[in-house]
């Protein structure tokens, strides 16, 4: 198993000019090392739209690389966007998922039928051109160039510790979500 | 049973008198008739979702992005897309227009399905102006629904009401 922020630390040491749409615990460790929010669009309780979102970011903006860093429990309220996807099949989406078997913003508590599944399955299934699973962090870090330079759509699913986080749903901590669409917004003309 | 006579060549028109570029939608009975007309429009690019709330995320994104969509679903899926309108529409002051086919408009007043009863007491709630396009004569509402959403950076609706019962 990784740590988090290891795993995320690899993901913004590649992201060159890429789009980034971080949710849930992801969100949070993302915005502490990111060294660049200017194309970053975070958001909070979103009920898993954040896939959805940075598919549109993809759609519109094909020349750039966008990065989803998604949660378990997050894509899971929103799994048929996996499908969405995978029938639109952007070369340039990456959906990173941090697959941690619980809901780290609300307490821990297990995702259903956590570890009964799998997210690389899934994307496989839905029409994503690869799916990836890693939970040893050397191992991701020797693969990353691999995946970031596969065609997407991709998803590349993070075994990770748990850790907790009841500042993600917070307000009031960094930009708001409308203000980071735009930022992003403007810094995309 | 009133004869309604909404043609896609009039709201297609609207669509690209406005530019736009994607159209994010949910086919649903009432606007069903726009697939083929959308389809042979080259300048309009289909994003079918699977779910009525991934279609105002995946919009805000095309829209951050730079382009410009319209979401077309039922009034079912706009109950349905609550959350998604709150957090993606009103709190980015997202100038969305929303084309929702308005199922259980019946035009006369008895209105025995709740979807139709509960559609513009749900806009209302959410303070979201919308405009009835019944009609082809009505077309051009939708682009004073576009006019209205820039004005107000908020999102916009158009109830398609074309399927009396």
């Amino acid at each position: 198993m990784m740590n988090q922020k290891d795993a995320l630390t690899l993901i913004e040491k590649i992201r060159g000019d890429a789009i980034v749409v971080p949710t849930m615990t992801g969100r949070t460790t993302w915005t502490e090392i990111s060294t660049d929010d200017s194309v970053e669009i975070p958001l909070r309780g979103a009920m898993g739209k954040a896939a959805s979102v940075a598919l549109g970011v993809a759609i519109a903006q094909p020349n750039r690389k966008v990065i989803i860093i998604d949660g378990d429990g997050s894509l899971l309220m929103n799994l048929g966007t996996t499908v969405t996807i995978g029938g639109k099949k952007p070369a340039n989406l990456y959906h990173f998922v941090i697959d941690n078997g619980v809901y780290g913003v609300t307490g821990g508590q297990p995702i259903p039928n956590a570890n009964g599944f799998s997210f690389k399955g899934i994307a496989e299934s839905s029409g994503y051109t690869a799916g990836f699973e890693f939970n040893d962090l050397e191992d991701f870090a020797t693969s990353l160039d691999q995946v970031m330079s596969t065609q997407g759509p991709v998803l590349i699913s993070l075994k990770v510790v748990t850790e907790l986080d009841d500042s993600a749903m917070t307000l009031g901590t960094g930009k708001s979500v409308g203000q980071s669409f735009q930022d992003a917004k403007k810094n995309l003309e | 049973m009133l004869e309604a006579s909404l043609t896609p060549a009039g709201i297609i028109g609207e669509l690209n008198k406005n530019n736009i570029t994607h159209v994010v939608w949910l086919p649903d009975s009432e606007t069903n008739f726009l697939f083929e007309g959308m389809m042979a429009d080259d300048s309009l690019e289909l994003v079918p979702v699977c779910r009525e709330g991934e279609s105002m995320a995946v919009a805000a994104g095309i829209w951050v992005g730079g382009k410009r969509p319209v979401v077309l679903i039922q009034n079912t899926g706009m109950f349905e897309s609550g959350d998604s309108i709150r957090g993606l529409g009103l709190d980015i002051d997202f100038p969305m227009v929303m084309m929702v086919g308005y199922r259980g408009w019946t035009r006369h007043g008895h209105t025995p399905d709740s979807a139709g009863r509960f559609t513009e007491k749900i806009l209302d709630a959410w303070n979201i102006d919308y405009f009835l396009v019944e009609t082809d004569s009505d077309v051009s509402r939708i682009s004073d629904a576009f006019a209205l959403a820039e004005k107000t950076q908020k999102p916009v609706a158009c109830l398609m009401g074309a399927e009396y019962v």
